[in-house]
């Protein structure tokens, strides 16, 4: 009897497990699928869709690789994502090691202050953001996506960073100051590399933040060239009002898995950013 | 972390010769942080405020108060009292989903077996992929002749013949009928925060004292029981968290409306996101589409607040 309940139980959780893994992962088997179907075959409303018909094909990968932008959305996306890492890396490091060393009362109401930007969100500032890009002369530029993605990098990743910081003791670097270096020596060669998966984390976020964002990517560049990855995919690949859904799933899915893999390596440690102060 | 009612025990002073300096040295390092965030998100704010008192275009771009106008204007538009209706429907729907199933989730991912990272790692997809890829892929599930889901419900019989439950035409038209492209949204919405939900979730779940549940189970309380006087509201604080980061990612989301609808069929799936963009970009009047846009932020402004109470509150405990 109580075998049976328990062999039920673990049927049940398979199937809970298995049914939420399906509804997660299947419109990535659905990008999979139509990268690799023939025209013919993915354009029959009979034929069972889940399944390859007729032999798959490249054709879709050869015109997505050689006939659009999207080797170029590849490389904007990847300069975009490592200008901002650096300059969230730049900006938020010191920031956090400071709050973390040296945070009393206005730290954590500077730290509070940070993390409410939040709620100022990219949907009330692109229309007087694209003006501010305008009057730079950066529109149509990449460097107006470099100039203003920090601002959503630089709060989470000085916040997360923070905590990392607060993690090593402060006797490691004060013995490090007795033994000659200064407070930004002690900082540079004991902390940071103490706290090298804190910023390996912030890496990866800061990375992964700016590949994912949309809107203002589709406010400041119109120009098919320049486009990003998230917003070239879904806007260039159109040809009139024909969507060319081999090769557009065939982008989606090559731009989403790699980022996929490595955030995932990274999750638990973002959602620690996240509830940090909620979750004790 | 508070050092509350810790005052007995004496802090050691600090070493002689180290701490100099360091309240310049500490101003130094956070100014370029608060000067970016000042500069770019401080000053856009106050921006956008300005322009929506205004009547800036993008045809002519100098700045003329004008008062209320643009909000009356506004006002006065249904499309915007439904893209406004939308807005909480498609948040509060969604989000309200998506706690329940991600308890699910999470205490089912709480179990040990076998294959446990793969379903991780596929539960987890729709939070890593960027969103408009993400969205992407669901537009061509979602089409109107070649979806999967229609193909189904041919197969069984619901859709297709005469006499079928669902009708006699071959395609449900998921993203052009009103109610089911609502329907369509809300389920991206869940599909795409219920793997952060999840981990959220799952965090509050482990941090719940082991012994306390076996207490309660040699006491001979239920598994019901334990679930509705321990678990619940033990993690009643971190349900919230993940309720109000739900609420804000889908109340401020643009991406997946945008993919998928474009606000359409008949501005059925509008939301301010949208009509923001559509009004103030594509349409160039500036003035108007940042006024639309301030109407998020009394509600975020809620939600912070609530959001930092909560943080208050769990610190002191």
């Amino acid at each position: 009897m109580a075998r049976a309940r328990k062999i039920l139980g673990r049927g049940g959780l398979y199937t809970v497990i298995g049914g939420f893994a399906l509804f997660g992962a299947f419109p990535f088997y659905w990008m999979v699928i139509a990268t690799f179907k023939r025209d013919h075959d993915l354009f029959n409303p009979v034929a069972n869709p889940f399944i390859f018909n007729e032999p798959p094909t490249l054709d879709h990968l050869r015109l997505l690789l050689f006939d659009t932008h999207f080797v170029t959305y590849i490389l904007n996306t990847l300069w975009v994502g490592l200008a901002v890492v650096a300059i969230t890396l730049a900006v938020a490091v010191p920031a956090a090691y400071s709050l973390a060393r040296w945070a009393k009362g206005w730290g954590e109401t500077l730290g509070i202050g940070i993390f409410l930007t939040y709620l100022v969100p990219p949907t009330i500032l692109f229309i007087p953001l694209s003006r501010f890009a305008s009057a730079l002369g950066l529109q149509e530029s990449l460097w107006s996506l470099i100039l203003i993605y920090p601002t959503f990098t630089i709060p989470f990743c000085t916040w997360l960073l923070m905590g990392f910081f607060k993690t090593i003791p402060k006797d490691i670097e004060e013995q490090a100051m007795i033994d000659g270096l200064s407070r930004l020596g002690a900082m540079f060669w004991v902390v940071l590399p103490l706290g090298i998966s804190g910023l390996l984390t912030v890496v990866v976020f800061a990375f992964t933040l700016s590949m994912h964002e949309f809107i203002y990517a589709l406010t400041f560049i119109s120009v098919s060239a320049k486009k990003t990855v998230s917003i070239g995919v879904p806007t260039e690949l159109v040809r009139g009002d024909v969507f060319q859904w081999g090769p557009l799933m065939a982008g989606a899915l090559i731009a989403s898995i790699p980022v996929a893999v490595v955030y995932t390596f990274f999750l638990d440690r973002f959602i620690a950013g996240f509830t940090m102060g909620a979750v004790k | 972390m508070r050092m509350n009612g810790k005052a007995g025990i004496a802090e050691p002073g600090p070493k002689p010769g180290i701490q100099d300096h360091s309240g310049q040295l500490a101003l130094f390092m956070i100014a370029p942080a608060i000067l970016y965030i000042a500069a770019l998100i401080g000053f856009s704010f106050v921006m956008a405020i300005l322009y929506s008192l205004s009547d800036v275009t993008t045809g002519d771009p100098t700045l003329r108060i004008v008062g209320l106008q643009n909000f009356s204007a506004i006002l006065d538009n249904s499309v915007f009292r439904l893209a406004l209706k939308n807005t909480f429907f498609f948040a509060f729907s969604s989000q309200i989903l998506v706690i329940i199933l991600s308890r699910i989730v999470a205490t089912a991912l709480m179990k040990e077996f076998r294959g446990k990272w793969l379903a991780r790692f596929l539960i987890m997809l729709p939070w890593t992929a960027p969103i408009s890829l993400g969205t992407i892929g669901w537009l061509w599930m979602l089409d109107s002749i070649f979806s999967p889901f229609d193909w189904i419900l041919r197969y069984v019989g619901l859709l297709g013949s005469p006499g079928a439950l669902l009708g006699p035409m071959q395609n449900l038209y998921w993203l052009g009928v009103p109610g089911l492209a609502m329907a369509s949204v809300i389920m991206v919405h869940v599909w795409r925060l219920l793997p952060l939900a999840t981990v959220i979730q799952l965090a509050g779940l482990s941090s719940i004292p082991r012994d306390l549940l076996e207490a309660a189970e040699v006491d001979g309380a239920s598994p019901w029981r334990r679930t509705l006087e321990i678990t619940i509201p033990l993690t009643l604080p971190i349900i919230s968290i993940a309720f109000l980061f739900g609420l804000v990612f889908t109340f401020t989301d643009m991406t997946v409306v945008y993919v998928m609808t474009r606000g359409g069929p008949v501005h059925s799936t509008q939301v301010l996101s949208t009509w923001t963009f559509f009004k103030g970009i594509e349409g160039g009047d500036l003035a108007q589409g940042a006024a639309i846009s301030l109407f998020l932020f009394p509600v975020l402004a809620g939600i912070a607040i609530l959001m930092l109470r909560m943080v208050r509150k769990s610190e002191v405990v």
